[in-house]
């Protein structure tokens, strides 16, 4: 069966998983997760504009902070858009800088 | 050099009809002397804020698209400043990022009507075709695996 000694300790992961994260010993199943996708992107919004509060509001959940890419999945380009757009509206009080 | 503006301004509540009307006559007064065209005005009516600005907890915002020069802005951006009835402003240079929105869509319309054309289909979407829900198949999570494995 096991042809020859592999190189990592432990070896028992399923591929390559065995290397780093070794040590801690307990087999971790794979975790799948619903793949995330970028809002725009996927609804073709080329426009991300300051005005529409409705479109911006998802993306600052309760305290008013800007929701961070790895959550919400938006890609790098639109983060950046959206950011800008957040922040004009911001000063228009059309959303809120904090909750109170 | 003309270029595009939208300038938001946020009026308080306390201000009366006339002295909305006024304030856009004032735009368009500079807007006179100043050399630019006015594109656009429109009043969003009266909306709550977000948050308190000194103690107004309403606004009117007003919206004006202007085709100007950029010192033409700064003065009515200066103006806007003096007056009292006005709570908040902004002035958003436009004309480059619309350029690219503009952009970013005809490229996407033309791709998708070459790919139909290589498809063997009309260029354009015929109407009642593609509609979701039928045999379409528009779940997003084919790449989820469940718990099972």
């Amino acid at each position: 069966m096991n042809g020859r000694k592999s190189t990592g300790g432990g070896g028992r992961g399923r591929t390559g998983a065995a290397g780093a994260a070794g040590k801690d010993g307990q087999q971790r199943r794979p975790m799948f997760r619903r793949r995330k996708v970028c809002k725009f992107c996927s609804d073709k919004i080329d426009d991300i504009n300051y005005k529409d509060a409705k479109l911006l509001m998802p993306f600052v959940p309760e305290r008013a902070k800007v929701l961070p890419r790895r959550i919400s999945g938006t890609c790098a380009m639109h983060q950046r858009k959206l950011r800008t757009a957040i922040m004009r509206a911001r000063q228009l009080a059309l959303l809120p800088y904090t909750a109170e | 050099m003309n270029r595009k503006y939208e300038l938001v301004y946020v009026v308080s509540p306390d201000a009366t009809e006339e002295q909305v009307t006024a304030l856009q006559t004032q735009v368009e007064d500079i807007l006179q002397r100043m050399g630019g065209t006015l594109e656009k005005t429109e009043n969003w009516g009266r909306r709550k804020l977000a948050y308190e600005i000194g103690r107004h907890k309403e606004g009117t915002y007003v919206l004006h698209v202007i085709l100007g020069t950029g010192e033409l802005m700064k003065e009515i951006d200066r103006r806007l400043k003096v007056f009292d009835t006005v709570i908040r402003h902004l002035v958003v240079r436009v004309d480059e990022e619309q350029a690219v929105i503009d952009r970013t869509r005809s490229k996407r319309t033309e791709t998708m009507r070459r790919r139909r054309v290589a498809r063997g289909l009309p260029p354009d979407r015929q109407p009642g075709e593609g509609q979701r829900g039928d045999a379409d198949d528009d779940r997003d999570d084919r790449f989820d695996m469940g718990d099972g494995i």
